[in-house]
Protein backbone atom coordinates (compact mmCIF):
# COMPACT_ATOMS: atom_id res chain seq x y z
CA UNK A 1 0.00 0.00 0.00
CA UNK A 2 1.57 3.25 -1.13
CA UNK A 3 -1.45 5.42 -0.39
CA UNK A 4 -3.21 5.89 2.91
CA UNK A 5 -5.96 3.26 3.31
CA UNK A 6 -8.32 6.01 4.47
CA UNK A 7 -8.07 7.94 1.19
CA UNK A 8 -10.59 5.72 -0.70
CA UNK A 9 -13.28 6.69 1.86
CA UNK A 10 -12.94 10.31 0.77
CA UNK A 11 -13.06 9.26 -2.89
CA UNK A 12 -16.21 7.20 -2.31
CA UNK A 13 -17.86 10.05 -0.40
CA UNK A 14 -17.07 12.49 -3.21
CA UNK A 15 -18.45 10.08 -5.83
CA UNK A 16 -21.58 9.58 -3.72
CA UNK A 17 -22.01 13.33 -3.28
CA UNK A 18 -21.56 13.92 -7.01
CA UNK A 19 -24.17 11.30 -7.93
CA UNK A 20 -26.72 12.44 -5.33
CA UNK A 21 -26.14 16.13 -6.00
CA UNK A 22 -26.24 15.55 -9.76
CA UNK A 23 -29.54 13.70 -9.52
CA UNK A 24 -31.20 16.49 -7.52
CA UNK A 25 -29.74 19.15 -9.82
CA UNK A 26 -31.05 17.26 -12.87
CA UNK A 27 -34.56 17.11 -11.43
CA UNK A 28 -34.30 20.81 -10.50
CA UNK A 29 -33.51 21.67 -14.12
CA UNK A 30 -35.89 19.22 -15.82
CA UNK A 31 -38.95 19.56 -13.61
CA UNK A 32 -41.67 22.21 -14.03
CA UNK A 33 -41.85 25.16 -11.61
CA UNK A 34 -45.37 26.21 -10.68
CA UNK A 35 -45.33 27.08 -6.96
CA UNK A 36 -48.60 28.17 -5.38
CA UNK A 37 -49.56 29.17 -1.86
CA UNK A 38 -51.41 25.92 -1.16
CA UNK A 39 -48.68 23.74 -2.60
CA UNK A 40 -46.02 25.22 -0.34
CA UNK A 41 -48.15 24.77 2.80
CA UNK A 42 -47.22 22.29 5.50
CA UNK A 43 -48.79 18.95 4.64
CA UNK A 44 -51.32 18.03 7.31
CA UNK A 45 -53.77 15.75 5.51
CA UNK A 46 -56.00 18.75 4.78
CA UNK A 47 -56.33 19.85 8.39
CA UNK A 48 -55.17 23.32 9.40
CA UNK A 49 -52.02 22.95 11.51
CA UNK A 50 -48.89 24.68 12.67
CA UNK A 51 -45.18 24.08 12.38
CA UNK A 52 -43.39 21.40 14.33
CA UNK A 53 -41.29 23.79 16.42
CA UNK A 54 -42.75 22.73 19.75
CA UNK A 55 -41.98 20.52 22.74
CA UNK A 56 -41.12 16.86 22.31
CA UNK A 57 -41.19 13.78 24.49
CA UNK A 58 -38.13 13.67 26.73
CA UNK A 59 -37.91 9.92 26.04
CA UNK A 60 -35.98 10.54 22.84
CA UNK A 61 -33.23 12.45 24.68
CA UNK A 62 -33.04 9.71 27.30
CA UNK A 63 -32.63 7.10 24.58
CA UNK A 64 -29.84 9.12 22.99
CA UNK A 65 -27.95 9.44 26.31
CA UNK A 66 -28.30 5.71 27.03
CA UNK A 67 -27.12 4.96 23.50
CA UNK A 68 -23.92 6.93 24.05
CA UNK A 69 -23.24 5.00 27.28
CA UNK A 70 -23.71 1.55 25.79
CA UNK A 71 -22.15 2.32 22.44
CA UNK A 72 -18.90 3.36 24.13
CA UNK A 73 -19.06 0.10 26.07
CA UNK A 74 -19.31 -1.79 22.78
CA UNK A 75 -16.30 0.01 21.34
CA UNK A 76 -14.21 -0.82 24.45
CA UNK A 77 -15.17 -4.47 24.07
CA UNK A 78 -13.98 -4.43 20.44
CA UNK A 79 -10.49 -3.47 21.59
CA UNK A 80 -10.48 -6.43 23.95
CA UNK A 81 -11.86 -8.80 21.28
CA UNK A 82 -9.16 -7.78 18.81
CA UNK A 83 -6.47 -8.60 21.41
CA UNK A 84 -8.30 -11.68 22.76
CA UNK A 85 -5.42 -14.17 22.41
CA UNK A 86 -2.82 -11.67 23.57
CA UNK A 87 -4.63 -10.77 26.81
CA UNK A 88 -5.77 -14.32 27.69
CA UNK A 89 -7.53 -14.98 31.01
CA UNK A 90 -6.36 -11.63 32.40
CA UNK A 91 -8.37 -9.80 29.72
CA UNK A 92 -11.44 -11.92 30.29
CA UNK A 93 -11.47 -11.22 34.04
CA UNK A 94 -10.94 -7.49 33.49
CA UNK A 95 -13.69 -7.30 30.88
CA UNK A 96 -16.02 -9.34 33.11
CA UNK A 97 -15.59 -6.77 35.92
CA UNK A 98 -16.25 -3.94 33.45
CA UNK A 99 -19.35 -5.59 31.97
CA UNK A 100 -20.77 -6.57 35.38
CA UNK A 101 -20.51 -2.92 36.48
CA UNK A 102 -22.40 -1.87 33.37
CA UNK A 103 -25.02 -4.58 33.80
CA UNK A 104 -25.71 -3.30 37.33
CA UNK A 105 -26.32 0.14 35.82
CA UNK A 106 -28.49 -1.44 33.13
CA UNK A 107 -30.65 -3.21 35.73
CA UNK A 108 -30.96 0.13 37.56
CA UNK A 109 -32.27 2.02 34.51
CA UNK A 110 -34.58 -0.91 33.76
CA UNK A 111 -36.05 -0.80 37.29
CA UNK A 112 -36.40 3.00 37.18
CA UNK A 113 -38.51 2.59 34.05
CA UNK A 114 -36.25 4.59 31.73
CA UNK A 115 -36.91 2.08 28.97
CA UNK A 116 -40.70 1.99 29.31
CA UNK A 117 -42.44 3.64 26.39
CA UNK A 118 -46.08 3.21 27.33
CA UNK B 1 7.53 12.62 -11.34
CA UNK B 2 5.17 9.87 -12.38
CA UNK B 3 5.38 6.45 -10.81
CA UNK B 4 3.57 3.63 -12.62
CA UNK B 5 3.02 1.60 -9.43
CA UNK B 6 1.18 4.50 -7.79
CA UNK B 7 -0.67 5.21 -11.05
CA UNK B 8 -1.91 1.61 -11.27
CA UNK B 9 -2.91 1.62 -7.62
CA UNK B 10 -4.89 4.85 -7.92
CA UNK B 11 -6.62 3.66 -11.09
CA UNK B 12 -7.37 0.25 -9.62
CA UNK B 13 -8.77 1.71 -6.39
CA UNK B 14 -11.01 4.01 -8.42
CA UNK B 15 -12.16 1.08 -10.56
CA UNK B 16 -12.97 -0.99 -7.46
CA UNK B 17 -15.02 1.84 -5.93
CA UNK B 18 -16.83 2.34 -9.24
CA UNK B 19 -17.76 -1.37 -9.38
CA UNK B 20 -19.45 -1.08 -5.98
CA UNK B 21 -21.06 2.28 -6.78
CA UNK B 22 -22.51 0.88 -10.01
CA UNK B 23 -23.91 -2.06 -8.03
CA UNK B 24 -25.43 0.39 -5.51
CA UNK B 25 -27.05 2.37 -8.31
CA UNK B 26 -28.49 -0.78 -9.88
CA UNK B 27 -29.79 -2.24 -6.63
CA UNK B 28 -32.37 0.50 -5.96
CA UNK B 29 -34.30 0.38 -9.29
CA UNK B 30 -34.01 -3.41 -9.58
CA UNK B 31 -35.20 -3.95 -6.02
CA UNK B 32 -38.15 -1.60 -6.50
CA UNK B 33 -39.26 -3.83 -9.36
CA UNK B 34 -38.50 -7.08 -7.47
CA UNK B 35 -40.39 -5.78 -4.46
CA UNK B 36 -43.52 -4.93 -6.46
CA UNK B 37 -43.47 -8.23 -8.36
CA UNK B 38 -42.85 -10.34 -5.27
CA UNK B 39 -45.53 -8.45 -3.35
CA UNK B 40 -47.93 -9.10 -6.21
CA UNK B 41 -47.21 -12.83 -6.16
CA UNK B 42 -47.72 -12.99 -2.40
CA UNK B 43 -51.05 -11.16 -2.76
CA UNK B 44 -52.12 -13.13 -5.85
CA UNK B 45 -51.87 -10.24 -8.26
CA UNK B 46 -49.75 -9.81 -11.37
CA UNK B 47 -47.81 -6.66 -10.57
CA UNK B 48 -46.07 -4.36 -13.05
CA UNK B 49 -45.61 -6.35 -16.27
CA UNK B 50 -46.41 -3.89 -19.07
CA UNK B 51 -43.50 -1.51 -19.51
CA UNK B 52 -40.89 -3.04 -21.79
CA UNK B 53 -37.77 -1.96 -23.62
CA UNK B 54 -37.80 -1.78 -27.46
CA UNK B 55 -41.12 -3.62 -27.65
CA UNK B 56 -39.91 -6.49 -25.46
CA UNK B 57 -41.95 -6.84 -22.29
CA UNK B 58 -39.49 -9.06 -20.30
CA UNK B 59 -41.73 -9.24 -17.20
CA UNK B 60 -42.07 -5.48 -16.91
CA UNK B 61 -38.37 -4.84 -16.33
CA UNK B 62 -38.74 -1.49 -18.08
CA UNK B 63 -40.77 -0.25 -15.10
CA UNK B 64 -37.80 1.02 -13.01
CA UNK B 65 -36.47 2.97 -16.02
CA UNK B 66 -39.86 4.56 -16.59
CA UNK B 67 -40.13 5.36 -12.88
CA UNK B 68 -36.73 7.05 -12.84
CA UNK B 69 -37.62 9.21 -15.85
CA UNK B 70 -40.93 10.14 -14.25
CA UNK B 71 -39.20 11.15 -11.00
CA UNK B 72 -36.66 13.25 -12.91
CA UNK B 73 -39.43 15.30 -14.53
CA UNK B 74 -41.42 15.89 -11.33
CA UNK B 75 -41.57 19.34 -9.81
CA UNK B 76 -38.89 19.95 -7.21
CA UNK B 77 -40.11 22.39 -4.57
CA UNK B 78 -39.18 23.46 -1.05
CA UNK B 79 -42.04 23.92 1.46
CA UNK B 80 -42.39 27.49 2.76
CA UNK B 81 -41.77 26.69 6.44
CA UNK B 82 -38.86 24.31 5.85
CA UNK B 83 -35.28 25.08 6.80
CA UNK B 84 -33.96 25.33 3.27
CA UNK B 85 -30.29 24.36 3.71
CA UNK B 86 -30.94 21.25 5.81
CA UNK B 87 -33.96 20.32 3.73
CA UNK B 88 -31.80 20.28 0.59
CA UNK B 89 -28.90 18.54 2.32
CA UNK B 90 -30.83 15.75 4.06
CA UNK B 91 -31.50 13.43 1.07
CA UNK B 92 -27.91 13.66 -0.16
CA UNK B 93 -26.42 12.38 3.11
CA UNK B 94 -27.86 8.83 3.23
CA UNK B 95 -27.04 8.26 -0.44
CA UNK B 96 -23.50 9.54 0.08
CA UNK B 97 -22.78 7.43 3.18
CA UNK B 98 -24.36 4.37 1.58
CA UNK B 99 -21.99 4.73 -1.39
CA UNK B 100 -19.02 4.88 0.99
CA UNK B 101 -20.31 1.94 3.05
CA UNK B 102 -20.87 -0.29 0.03
CA UNK B 103 -17.26 0.40 -1.04
CA UNK B 104 -16.11 -1.45 2.07
CA UNK B 105 -17.48 -4.77 0.82
CA UNK B 106 -14.76 -7.20 -0.33
CA UNK B 107 -15.81 -8.94 -3.55
CA UNK B 108 -12.80 -11.20 -4.12
CA UNK B 109 -9.37 -12.12 -2.77
CA UNK B 110 -6.80 -10.44 -4.98
CA UNK B 111 -5.72 -10.06 -8.61
CA UNK B 112 -2.35 -9.61 -10.24
CA UNK B 113 -1.42 -6.64 -12.48
CA UNK B 114 2.10 -6.72 -13.94
CA UNK B 115 3.52 -8.87 -11.16
CA UNK B 116 1.94 -6.92 -8.30
CA UNK B 117 -0.99 -8.24 -6.27
CA UNK B 118 -3.93 -5.97 -5.44
CA UNK B 119 -6.65 -6.82 -2.94
CA UNK B 120 -10.23 -6.74 -4.19
CA UNK B 121 -11.61 -4.71 -1.30
CA UNK B 122 -12.09 -1.05 -2.30
CA UNK B 123 -11.78 0.29 1.27
CA UNK B 124 -9.60 -1.92 3.42
CA UNK B 125 -8.85 -0.47 6.88
CA UNK B 126 -7.14 -1.97 9.90
CA UNK B 127 -10.33 -1.08 11.78
CA UNK B 128 -11.99 -3.78 9.64
CA UNK B 129 -15.75 -4.03 9.65
CA UNK B 130 -16.12 -1.26 12.25
CA UNK B 131 -16.16 0.94 9.15
CA UNK B 132 -19.65 -0.35 8.29
CA UNK B 133 -20.90 0.65 11.74
CA UNK B 134 -19.47 4.11 11.28
CA UNK B 135 -21.19 4.63 7.94
CA UNK B 136 -24.51 3.12 9.03
CA UNK B 137 -24.45 5.38 12.12
CA UNK B 138 -23.76 8.44 9.97
CA UNK B 139 -26.79 7.77 7.78
CA UNK B 140 -28.96 8.47 10.85
CA UNK B 141 -28.15 12.14 10.22
CA UNK B 142 -29.98 12.13 6.90
CA UNK B 143 -33.18 10.80 8.45
CA UNK B 144 -33.04 13.01 11.54
CA UNK B 145 -32.26 16.14 9.51
CA UNK B 146 -35.02 15.40 7.00
CA UNK B 147 -37.53 15.07 9.81
CA UNK B 148 -36.47 18.27 11.54
CA UNK B 149 -35.90 20.46 8.48
CA UNK B 150 -39.28 19.67 6.91
CA UNK B 151 -40.93 21.50 9.82
CA UNK B 152 -43.89 19.18 9.70
CA UNK B 153 -45.24 17.30 12.70
CA UNK B 154 -45.47 13.96 10.93
CA UNK B 155 -41.99 14.35 9.51
CA UNK B 156 -40.50 15.34 12.86
CA UNK B 157 -42.09 12.37 14.62
CA UNK B 158 -40.94 10.03 11.86
CA UNK B 159 -37.41 11.37 11.96
CA UNK B 160 -37.20 11.16 15.75
CA UNK B 161 -38.61 7.66 15.80
CA UNK B 162 -36.21 6.55 13.10
CA UNK B 163 -33.15 7.97 14.82
CA UNK B 164 -34.13 6.57 18.23
CA UNK B 165 -34.75 3.17 16.66
CA UNK B 166 -31.52 3.14 14.68
CA UNK B 167 -29.32 4.08 17.62
CA UNK B 168 -31.10 1.62 19.93
CA UNK B 169 -30.51 -1.34 17.65
CA UNK B 170 -26.95 -0.31 16.85
CA UNK B 171 -25.81 -1.40 20.32
CA UNK B 172 -27.19 -4.92 19.93
CA UNK B 173 -25.73 -5.03 16.42
CA UNK B 174 -22.26 -4.08 17.63
CA UNK B 175 -22.38 -6.59 20.47
CA UNK B 176 -23.66 -9.39 18.24
CA UNK B 177 -20.55 -9.23 16.04
CA UNK B 178 -18.05 -9.34 18.93
CA UNK B 179 -17.88 -13.17 19.06
CA UNK B 180 -16.94 -13.20 15.37
CA UNK B 181 -13.88 -11.07 16.18
CA UNK B 182 -12.42 -13.44 18.72
CA UNK B 183 -13.52 -16.65 17.02
CA UNK B 184 -11.71 -15.72 13.80
CA UNK B 185 -9.15 -13.56 15.62
CA UNK B 186 -9.46 -10.68 13.19
CA UNK B 187 -11.44 -7.55 12.39
CA UNK B 188 -10.58 -7.71 8.69
CA UNK B 189 -13.41 -9.06 6.51
CA UNK B 190 -11.08 -10.70 4.00
CA UNK B 191 -9.15 -12.58 6.71
CA UNK B 192 -12.45 -13.71 8.23
CA UNK B 193 -13.64 -14.99 4.84
CA UNK B 194 -10.39 -16.89 4.29
CA UNK B 195 -10.84 -18.58 7.68
CA UNK B 196 -14.33 -19.63 6.61
CA UNK B 197 -13.12 -21.55 3.54
CA UNK B 198 -12.13 -24.45 5.87
CA UNK B 199 -14.45 -27.25 6.95
CA UNK B 200 -16.12 -28.40 10.14
CA UNK B 201 -17.24 -31.88 11.26
CA UNK B 202 -14.96 -33.88 8.87
CA UNK B 203 -15.97 -31.79 5.88
CA UNK B 204 -19.74 -32.02 6.28
CA UNK B 205 -20.16 -28.32 6.97
CA UNK B 206 -18.28 -25.31 5.63
CA UNK B 207 -16.59 -23.45 8.52
CA UNK B 208 -19.02 -20.55 8.34
CA UNK B 209 -19.53 -18.05 11.14
CA UNK B 210 -23.20 -19.04 11.42
CA UNK B 211 -22.18 -22.47 12.79
CA UNK B 212 -19.74 -20.96 15.29
CA UNK B 213 -22.04 -18.18 16.50
CA UNK B 214 -25.69 -18.92 15.65
CA UNK B 215 -27.08 -16.56 18.33
CA UNK B 216 -24.98 -13.71 16.91
CA UNK B 217 -26.41 -14.45 13.49
CA UNK B 218 -30.01 -14.24 14.69
CA UNK B 219 -29.41 -10.99 16.59
CA UNK B 220 -27.55 -9.48 13.64
CA UNK B 221 -30.34 -10.29 11.19
CA UNK B 222 -32.98 -8.75 13.47
CA UNK B 223 -30.95 -5.57 13.99
CA UNK B 224 -30.26 -5.41 10.27
CA UNK B 225 -33.99 -5.03 9.59
CA UNK B 226 -34.19 -2.29 12.22
CA UNK B 227 -31.12 -0.43 10.97
CA UNK B 228 -32.45 -0.23 7.43
CA UNK B 229 -35.95 0.83 8.59
CA UNK B 230 -37.55 -2.16 6.92
CA UNK B 231 -40.74 -3.88 7.96
CA UNK B 232 -41.47 -5.11 10.65
CA UNK B 233 -39.45 -2.14 11.97
CA UNK B 234 -40.55 0.60 9.54
CA UNK B 235 -42.20 2.79 12.16
CA UNK B 236 -40.36 5.77 10.79
CA UNK B 237 -42.54 5.63 7.70
CA UNK B 238 -45.60 3.95 9.21
CA UNK B 239 -48.14 4.88 6.52
CA UNK B 240 -51.15 4.29 8.74
CA UNK B 241 -50.07 6.61 11.56
CA UNK B 242 -47.47 9.04 10.21
CA UNK B 243 -48.51 9.20 6.52
CA UNK B 244 -44.92 8.68 5.35
CA UNK B 245 -42.85 9.87 8.30
CA UNK B 246 -39.77 11.87 7.41
CA UNK B 247 -40.56 11.51 3.70
CA UNK B 248 -43.80 13.47 3.92
CA UNK B 249 -42.52 16.76 2.49
CA UNK B 250 -40.19 15.25 -0.07
CA UNK B 251 -40.87 14.66 -3.74
CA UNK B 252 -39.21 14.02 -7.09
CA UNK B 253 -35.55 12.95 -7.14
CA UNK B 254 -34.94 13.91 -3.50
CA UNK B 255 -37.51 11.39 -2.38
CA UNK B 256 -35.93 8.64 -4.42
CA UNK B 257 -32.46 9.44 -3.03
CA UNK B 258 -33.69 8.23 0.37
CA UNK B 259 -34.59 4.94 -1.25
CA UNK B 260 -31.27 4.78 -3.08
CA UNK B 261 -29.62 5.09 0.33
CA UNK B 262 -31.94 2.56 1.95
CA UNK B 263 -31.48 -0.12 -0.71
CA UNK B 264 -27.73 0.43 -0.91
CA UNK B 265 -27.58 0.08 2.89
CA UNK B 266 -29.65 -3.13 2.67
CA UNK B 267 -27.14 -4.47 0.15
CA UNK B 268 -24.18 -3.41 2.31
CA UNK B 269 -25.49 -4.93 5.53
CA UNK B 270 -26.54 -8.13 3.70
CA UNK B 271 -23.04 -8.31 2.23
CA UNK B 272 -21.53 -7.79 5.69
CA UNK B 273 -23.73 -10.60 7.02
CA UNK B 274 -22.68 -12.85 4.13
CA UNK B 275 -19.00 -12.04 4.73
CA UNK B 276 -19.07 -12.69 8.48
CA UNK B 277 -21.55 -15.56 8.74
CA UNK B 278 -22.02 -17.21 5.34
CA UNK B 279 -18.53 -17.50 3.89
CA UNK B 280 -18.52 -14.30 1.83
CA UNK B 281 -17.40 -14.74 -1.76
CA UNK B 282 -16.23 -18.34 -1.16
CA UNK B 283 -18.29 -21.18 -2.67
CA UNK B 284 -18.93 -23.86 0.00
CA UNK B 285 -16.75 -27.01 -0.38
CA UNK B 286 -14.93 -25.30 -3.26
CA UNK B 287 -12.31 -22.88 -1.92
CA UNK B 288 -11.21 -20.00 -4.13
CA UNK B 289 -7.59 -21.24 -4.10
CA UNK B 290 -8.71 -24.60 -5.59
CA UNK B 291 -10.59 -22.83 -8.41
CA UNK B 292 -7.58 -20.64 -9.17
CA UNK B 293 -5.21 -23.64 -9.09
CA UNK B 294 -7.32 -25.67 -11.53
CA UNK B 295 -7.57 -22.71 -13.93
CA UNK B 296 -3.87 -21.84 -13.85
CA UNK B 297 -2.89 -24.46 -16.45
CA UNK B 298 -5.31 -23.11 -19.08
CA UNK B 299 -5.34 -19.36 -18.32
CA UNK B 300 -1.95 -18.69 -16.75
CA UNK B 301 -1.40 -17.32 -13.25
CA UNK B 302 -2.77 -13.79 -13.66
CA UNK B 303 -5.66 -14.92 -15.89
CA UNK B 304 -6.71 -17.56 -13.36
CA UNK B 305 -6.76 -14.92 -10.61
CA UNK B 306 -8.97 -12.63 -12.73
CA UNK B 307 -11.34 -15.52 -13.53
CA UNK B 308 -11.44 -16.40 -9.83
CA UNK B 309 -12.26 -12.78 -9.01
CA UNK B 310 -15.17 -12.84 -11.47
CA UNK B 311 -16.49 -16.08 -9.94
CA UNK B 312 -16.24 -14.66 -6.42
CA UNK B 313 -18.07 -11.46 -7.40
CA UNK B 314 -20.94 -13.55 -8.82
CA UNK B 315 -20.95 -15.76 -5.70
CA UNK B 316 -21.20 -12.73 -3.44
CA UNK B 317 -24.05 -11.23 -5.46
CA UNK B 318 -25.98 -14.54 -5.46
CA UNK B 319 -25.66 -14.83 -1.68
CA UNK B 320 -26.68 -11.20 -1.13
CA UNK B 321 -29.60 -11.58 -3.55
CA UNK B 322 -30.87 -14.50 -1.45
CA UNK B 323 -30.83 -12.24 1.61
CA UNK B 324 -32.62 -9.45 -0.29
CA UNK B 325 -35.31 -11.98 -1.24
CA UNK B 326 -35.80 -12.70 2.47
CA UNK B 327 -36.00 -8.94 3.16
CA UNK B 328 -38.93 -8.60 0.77
CA UNK B 329 -40.55 -11.85 1.88
CA UNK B 330 -40.51 -10.69 5.51
CA UNK B 331 -41.93 -7.29 4.55
CA UNK B 332 -45.11 -8.84 3.18
CA UNK B 333 -45.39 -11.54 5.85
CA UNK B 334 -45.02 -9.81 9.22
CA UNK B 335 -47.14 -6.92 10.54
CA UNK B 336 -45.55 -3.74 11.93
CA UNK B 337 -44.58 -3.55 15.62
CA UNK B 338 -45.96 -0.95 17.99
CA UNK B 339 -43.35 1.64 19.02
CA UNK B 340 -43.13 0.57 22.67
CA UNK B 341 -42.78 -3.05 21.55
CA UNK B 342 -39.97 -2.05 19.20
CA UNK B 343 -38.01 -0.25 21.93
CA UNK B 344 -38.69 -3.14 24.31
CA UNK B 345 -37.29 -5.70 21.88
CA UNK B 346 -34.15 -3.64 21.37
CA UNK B 347 -33.35 -2.68 24.96
CA UNK B 348 -34.96 -5.32 27.16
CA UNK B 349 -34.49 -8.47 25.06
CA UNK B 350 -31.77 -8.09 22.42
CA UNK B 351 -29.23 -6.21 24.57
CA UNK B 352 -29.06 -8.71 27.48
CA UNK B 353 -29.11 -11.66 25.07
CA UNK B 354 -26.23 -10.10 23.12
CA UNK B 355 -24.19 -9.51 26.30
CA UNK B 356 -24.84 -13.09 27.50
CA UNK B 357 -23.89 -14.37 24.05
CA UNK B 358 -20.56 -12.52 24.19
CA UNK B 359 -19.82 -13.83 27.70
CA UNK B 360 -20.65 -17.47 26.93
CA UNK B 361 -18.81 -17.52 23.60
CA UNK B 362 -15.76 -15.85 25.18
CA UNK B 363 -15.67 -18.51 27.92
CA UNK B 364 -15.96 -21.41 25.45
CA UNK B 365 -13.28 -19.98 23.14
CA UNK B 366 -10.98 -19.23 26.09
CA UNK B 367 -11.36 -22.76 27.52
CA UNK B 368 -10.42 -24.20 24.12
CA UNK B 369 -7.45 -21.90 23.51
CA UNK B 370 -5.72 -21.19 26.82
Amino acid sequence: MVLSPYLPILVALVIGFAIAGGATAASLVLGPKKPSKVKLDIYECGLPGGTSRQRLSVKFYLTAILFILFDIETIFLYLWAAAFDFLGWFGIVEVAIFVVTLVVGYIYILKRGALNWD
Amino acid sequence: MFDTAIGIEVAFTLAKILVMVVIALQVAPLMSWVERRQCAYIQRRIGPNRVGIFGLKILGLGQPIADTIKLLFKEDYVPREANKLYYLMAPILPAMFAMAAISGVPFGRYVEISGQTYSLQPISLNAGFLFFFAMSALSVYGVALAGWASNNKYALLGGLRASAQMISYEIAMGLSLLPIVFIFNSLDTQTIINEQSNHLLFGFLPAWGIFYAPVSFVIFVITMFAETNRLPFDLAEGEAELVAGFLVEYGSMRWSLFFLGEYAMMFTLSALMVCLFLGGYEIPWLPQSAIVNSLTSSLGNAGALWAGAAISLVTLIVKVAAMMFIFVQVRFTLPRFRYDQLMRIGWVYLLPIAIANVAITALIVALQRF
